[in-house]
This record gives structure tokens, C-alpha cells and sequence, in this order.
């Protein structure tokens, strides 16, 4: 067996301390000390309030081979880590910073379910133990028309899945992140259908590009930037990117996912970076990278046509946006 | 002209939005990268286009008030009410051709064509222009009788600049629907008056044919000026 089950005795660190009254008293403290920050720094000196970034532990053992990394200038993690999209807590780019404390990222288990050798609820350190980290440092386009420059760590998608073993009847693979209005409370108003879902094709999937991500900047993702885990999808917009996984499904159709179910017209399944398809309500042709002040020409596959171009030969792009 | 105390308080009320926004410009150009967020320019974009509706939604809703609460001072607040509509929709626009597209024209004109909600709030900025500039005593009393007709442009251009607000979020349509929401209100409190107006102006019962509905407050605001 690869993997260690949870299993029904399994003993969960949330039963050994009395877990509502540890995390009662935390966000108390948090909650103190956020309001004292944000009032302090409005009354002092007009600032615009930060969010109090909570700690994140730094990762260890990060294998840095640069392989894939662009060498352009990282974006700040100051912005990096304030500006997100995740309306799982909001649908203001600055409310995930704001609200995300409430997520708890341990312990944290994954369903591992449809078409593949070893189903079951997995506890997330065992997933991601058996790999060694690495470092990546990729372009980040937003279907909003704005970028970053990321370093990612985290694991590549196809060695999560080549333990897992799918068998020959999945053609995709489906995400799911948590659905649970107390960690997230932006689920309170159903802007979009949760849970967050989102798909890749088998071979988007298994390809060396597509990073299951579990940190930036060597520390550990913040609860804003989707932790535990989070998938990076560089070529594609942001939203394929789904954070906080919860539940990965190999499946033999195409799944959907939640921006093409919002707004099929607007959203596609594939979503590939593509500076000739716009959005019908702006251009893709050009992006404002986060901390420049002129736009700059978007590129095809988001610049990886190289590594991924080939998967899509002979494609209508236009009619498969 | 001479300013009231009440007069003086409504210009600064009117002016803190853009007060903050050039103090937090300044403060970004400054030393803070953070302020107005890490995408600033579209968060300019959001802002002055929020203020600029506000304003909007603000003019129309005060011959309303007036009505509802008597006051007949407020109708003195509508036309500086309307230019500053018109002044953050100015910093709405500028944001979009200087900051945003930095004079790329052939951008710039090619998304005003193909996007339609841009389309619509380009309209909505042409067709307010001419309202700004007729805005003074002199174009009211030139104008007289057409000017109370050319004002009334306003009703289309606030839809319109509600629509375009609604036709550019992703998902979240909260805000536009409250703009919207307030924008039926107003409306329809004219059209119920209208209605009103025509029912006593109806030749069964023609001594109301002059009686004072909503209708001619317009033209009583014109004369005032």
C-alpha cells in the first residue's frame, strides 16, 4: 500500500485538544490584534489597513533546478498574498486576505475517487510526503487581464497521480475545493454554485508544467492563496487554478467547471491563455502585469507554448477557448 | 455668487472621494506600493466610476426628495450635484485613456466599438457633455424652454451608465443590482406622477390642465437659476 488510510479509529488532532475552545481563543487573539493594527494605522497615518499576514512556516528541502522558471521580475509577495481572487471568502480581491483566517488547513483530508487503482480519503501530509518539493517560478494571467510572476512550491500533478493510478478509463480529472460556510464565509451567498470546481484533461494533467501547489516564496500557501493545496496550471487563466482541493476525481467525460457553467459563453473548459480569443467584454490581447503601468502583449500559452502547444494540435483554439 | 455655509459643507462632502483617491495616489506614487491595492489602476477605475453613478442616482433622486420632504432648498443642490456626476465621471474617463490604455488609440477606439458595455458607457459620457457645458445661467436662460428638454438626457444617461456598471461584473452583481434597484425607484416616481399629471390634465377635468406635478419642477429649477 502507498498510501496509509484514515481509517474510522484513526485519532485526528482535533480530538486530542479541544479543538473550539483552542481556536476560539486564537481568533479572539486574532481578531484583537487585527483591529487594533487596522485602527492604529487608519487613526496614525491614513494608511490603507493591511490585513495582519498570519504565519506561515517556511518549507524545507525546496529543490530549485529552474527548469521551467522564468527569469523576470518576481511580483511582491505583499501582492501576491493581498490580492486574490477566492470568493470562497469574498468577492473583493482584498477580502481574502481579510477573511481567510478562518480556514484551517490541518488536518485536511482529500477524496480520491472514480477511475483509479487506490481510492480513499486521504490525509493531505500523505499525499504530499512521498515527493519532494520544488520550486517554480511561473507567469500567473488572470482572465481579467492582469498578471503576476509567481514562485510557486509544490509537486508535480503527475506524480500525485501516476501513485494514485488512474486506469485506462480516465480521460479527466476533476477538482472539488471544501465546501463549509464556516471556514469559508463567502459561501453564505451563492455568487457562484459551490463547491468550486474545475478539470483538466488527462494530459494537461500528467503534463510536466502542471504543479500541485502547496507554497510560494518557500513558506507555506496562506490560507488566501488557496492552502493546503492548489493547483497551477501556468498556460491557462487563473481561475483553472482551483484552491483548496478537497476532492480529486478521475472521471472518462469532460467535467464541468464553475466559470464555464456561470458563463458558457465567456468561460471555456480549456481556458488556454490566448491573446487572439478575447473575452467578449475585453481584449486578451494585452495585460497589465501587478506593480507596471503599461500593458503588456499577452502571449500565446501564456509563453509555455513550447511545453504544451503540441497537446494542442489541430484544435479549433477559437471554438475551444 | 455667494456660498452658504450649507453650500461650502455639500462641496466638501461632494470632494472627499477624490480628496482620498489623490491622497492615496500620492501616497502610492510616494513610498506605499500597496495603496489602492496591488492593481491600482483598476481600482480607480472602479471607484470613480462608483462615485460618478452615485452622483448620478443623487441628481435624480432630489426633486423626489424635495417632493417628499418639503424642502425646497435641495432643488438649489441639483445642478452642483450633476457636475460633480460629471467631474468623477471626467476621472473615470481619464483613468480609462490615460492610466489604463496610456493613449493607445487604436485600443482605446477598437474596445469602445466591439465591447458593448463600453459602448454604452462612452454613449452615456457624449451624451453628458453637452448637459455640463449648458449648466450655467447664461446657456439656461439662452436656451429657456429646450434647455428644461435637452436636461432631460439625463434619464437616458443614468440608465445607460447602469447598465454599463452591471454589463462589467463577473459574477458578483450585488452593488449593480442596488444601483439598479435605486435608478426603478426614481424612475418610477416619475412615471407614476406622469401618469397622475395626464389623468388630471385630461379634458374632463380641465382646470388642472397648469396644476403643479412633478412633471414641471424641471422648468421651476430652470427659472430659478
Amino acid at each position: 500500500m502507498l498510501f496509509k488510510f484514515l481509517k474510522s479509529s484513526h485519532v485526528k488532532s482535533g480530538e486530542i485538544t479541544p479543538e473550539n475552545i483552542y481556536l476560539g481563543r486564537r481568533k479572539f487573539i486574532q481578531d484583537t490584534a487585527r483591529i487594533g493594527a487596522s485602527v492604529a494605522a487608519v487613526a496614525t497615518l491614513g494608511l490603507t489597513p493591511s490585513p495582519a499576514q498570519a504565519e506561515v512556516r517556511a518549507l524545507d528541502n525546496v529543490i530549485r533546478d529552474g527548469a521551467f522558471d522564468t527569469d523576470e521580475k518576481q511580483t511582491s509577495y505583499r501582492a501576491v498574498t493581498e490580492y486574490n481572487n477566492f470568493y470562497e471568502f469574498g468577492t473583493d480581491k482584498s477580502d481574502p486576505a481579510r477573511n481567510a483566517h478562518s480556514l484551517r488547513p490541518r488536518p485536511w483530508t482529500v477524496k480520491i475517487d472514480g477511475h483509479v487503482d487506490n481510492p480513499g480519503d486521504y490525509d493531505i501530509d500523505d499525499l504530499i510526503k512521498p515527493h519532494m518539493l520544488q520550486e517554480r517560478v511561473y507567469r500567473m494571467r488572470c482572465v481579467e487581464a492582469w498578471s503576476m510572476v509567481i514562485p510557486w512550491v509544490g509537486i508535480p500533478l503527475a506524480q500525485i497521480i501516476k501513485k494514485l493510478g488512474p486506469t485506462s478509463q480516465a480521460k479527466y480529472v476533476r477538482f472539488e475545493t471544501l465546501v463549509d460556510q464556516k471556514q469559508m464565509p463567502g459561501q453564505s451567498r451563492r455568487v457562484i454554485k459551490w463547491p468550486y470546481a474545475e478539470g483538466l484533461r488527462m494530459d494537461e494533467a500528467m503534463n510536466p508544467l502542471t504543479l500541485m501547489a502547496v507554497g510560494l516564496y518557500g513558506k507555506e500557501l496562506p490560507n488566501q492563496n488557496g492552502a493546503p493545496m492548489r493547483l497551477v496550471v501556468p498556460w491557462k487563466y487563473g481561475f483553472k487554478g482551483i484552491k483548496s482541493i478537497v476532492r480529486i476525481s478521475f472521471v472518462d467525460r469532460m467535467p464541468s467547471n464553475s466559470w464555464k457553467r456561470l458563463a458558457p459563453h465567456e468561460y471555456g473548459f480549456y481556458a488556454n491563455v490566448n491573446p487572439e480569443v478575447d473575452h467578449p467584454r475585453w481584449t486578451q490581447a494585452n495585460e497589465r502585469r501587478i506593480g507596471e503601468f503599461r500593458r503588456r502583449k499577452t502571449l500565446m500559452f501564456n509563453g509555455y507554448s513550447e511545453e504544451v502547444a503540441h497537446m494542442y494540435s489541430g484544435m479549433n483554439l477559437k471554438k475551444y477557448f | 455668487m455667494r456660498l452658504s455655509p450649507l453650500k461650502i459643507t455639500a462641496h466638501i462632502l461632494a470632494l472627499l472621494p477624490a480628496i482620498w483617491l489623490f491622497w492615496q495616489g500620492w501616497l502610492l506614487y510616494d513610498f506605499q506600493d500597496n495603496a489602492l491595492t496591488a492593481n491600482p489602476i483598476k481600482y480607480i477605475h472602479h471607484y470613480t466610476g462608483d462615485w460618478a453613478i452615485r452622483f448620478l442616482l443623487l441628481g435624480l433622486a432630489i426633486s423626489p426628495l424635495r417632493k417628499v420632504t418639503g424642502w425646497n432648498r435641495l432643488i438649489s443642490f441639483r445642478r452642483m450635484v450633476g457636475l460633480y456626476a460629471f467631474f468623477y465621471v471626467m476621472l473615470h474617463l481619464l483613468n480609462f485613456i490615460v492610466l489604463d490604455y496610456y493613449f493607445d488609440w487604436t485600443t482605446i477606439i477598437k474596445e469602445i466599438i466591439k465591447r458593448p458595455a463600453i459602448t454604452f458607457g462612452m454613449t452615456a459620457i457624449i451624451l453628458l457633455l453637452p448637459l455640463a457645458v449648458t449648466s450655467t445661467k447664461g446657456w439656461i436662460r439662452r436656451l429657456g424652454k429646450k434647455w428644461v428638454k435637452l436636461h432631460k438626457l439625463i434619464y437616458p444617461i443614468t440608465i445607460l451608465a447602469v447598465v454599463h456598471n452591471f454589463m462589467m461584473v463577473k459574477a458578483d452583481i450585488l452593488q449593480p443590482a442596488i444601483h439598479m434597484a435605486i435608478l426603478a425607484v426614481l424612475l418610477s416616481y416619475r412615471l407614476y406622477h406622469w401618469f397622475l399629471l395626464r389623468k388630471k390634465a385630461s379634458p374632463a377635468n380641465p382646470k388642472t390642465r397648469r396644476s403643479k406635478a412633478v412633471g414641471s419642477d424641471v422648468t421651476t429649477a430652470a427659472e430659478k437659476r
